[in-house]
């Protein structure tokens, strides 16, 4: 495909970087891209991918637009309240960028859906709220092959890891199984620094677009963890687990079953 | 041995809003009861029967001590060992 004359002026920031050039350009334009939640992460993370020209931006929602969202999900805005998410999400990117097409899909991400949804897609972006829908995309990426950029934020903390399966470790060989119910208090209750999940979808983002010029080292084998409060950024090792029950020597989920709902975290 | 544990900011109520705090043991086992004695209340938090939880991981110096001799990995002066939870949110 060739740039038009405006496309080379919007991505001229990127294609003046040796690491992306023309090239990578048009391996952004061309890449597709699925996101699961268009809320706190999904938010900054499709924004940025669709200010970057990823070409196919999928994002899954169920929800709506109410007004305690606006304080951190910034593809969002007060008109749109009670729009679904997906569609704001859209009008958002689309309008930023008129290159990108958004395909927005109000419903909730589960096992009977999951592997149609995303089999087409290049990388997966974990942006969900709750521990059964993060085990149940890590399950379907590792079955499937897929790479994920997986990110979670409490609080004033976030962690971002990218999973790219028959490579490295996955979020079951991270934590080998969810907090049960009842343990921990609820998300809501907990609450988040509204740009805090602006910092880790920012690096959700980066670490997709890596992945699509294939420059650089991804985020795998490793977590990265943020605190906003302390201001550090650390990186702990994340072996892959010969034991894991998903991409173990031994797996034992080799299809995808129910999760349960109402987990929370600790 | 006396190490520095970092705590993460959801059990920081227990101690005290501490995002590090000092610990002494020759295990990460004896570290999480000499925590729990000076923090009542972290030790089952992290742990249970003496074995750590599984949804939350303990690092010594960046490597996870699942992948050490875990709960009995031996910690020495000068070491650091971070606690870190699994967390969900994203929205």
């Amino acid at each position: 495909m060739e740039f038009t004359e405006e496309q080379l002026q919007r991505y001229s920031r990127h294609i003046i970087l040796p690491e992306v050039g023309g090239k990578g350009q048009r391996k952004i334009s061309q890449a597709k891209v699925f996101l699961i939640g268009a809320g706190g992460l999904g938010c900054p993370v499709g924004y940025y991918l669709a200010a970057a020209g990823v070409g196919t931006i999928a994002m899954i929602d169920n929800d709506t637009v109410e007004v305690s969202n606006l304080q951190r999900q910034i593809a969002h805005n007060t008109s749109r309240i009670g729009v679904a998410k997906v569609e704001s999400a859209k009008q958002t990117f689309e309008s930023l960028n008129p290159d990108v097409n958004v395909v927005a899909i109000k419903d909730r991400i589960s096992k009977d859906n999951i592997m149609d949804l995303i089999k087409d897609y290049d990388i997966v972006v974990d942006g969900s709220d709750n521990f059964p829908t993060r085990y149940l995309i890590n399950d379907a990426c590792v079955l499937l092959k897929k790479p994920l950029v997986s990110g979670a934020i409490l609080r004033f903390e976030g962690q971002v890891t990218t999973i790219l399966p028959g490579e490295g470790a996955c979020y079951r060989c991270l934590f080998e199984e969810p907090p049960p119910p009842g343990l921990v208090p609820s998300c809501q209750e907990a609450g988040v620094l509204g740009v805090l999940p602006g910092v880790i979808g920012a690096l959700q983002a980066t670490e997709v677009l890596k992945l699509i010029i294939g420059k650089g080292k991804p985020l795998k084998g490793e977590l990265l963890i943020y605190d906003a409060l302390g201001v550090n950024f650390r990186k702990v090792k994340v072996p892959k687990n010969p034991d894991c029950a998903v991409c173990g020597t031994n797996p034992t989920i080799k299809e995808l079953a129910d999760y349960a709902q109402d987990y929370c975290s600790l | 041995m006396a190490v520095k544990v970092r705590i993460p900011v959801p059990l920081q109520r227990i101690t005290h809003g501490k995002e590090e705090v000092e610990g002494s043991a020759d295990t990460i086992i004896g570290l999480i009861s000499d925590l729990d004695n000076k923090y009542p209340g972290l030790g089952e938090r992290i742990s249970e029967g003496g074995k750590i939880r599984r949804f939350v991981n303990v690092y010594l110096n960046e490597q996870d001590i699942r992948f050490l001799k875990g709960e009995e990995t031996q910690i020495k002066d000068g070491d650091e060992v971070s606690i870190v939870p699994a967390i969900a949110g994203g929205q």
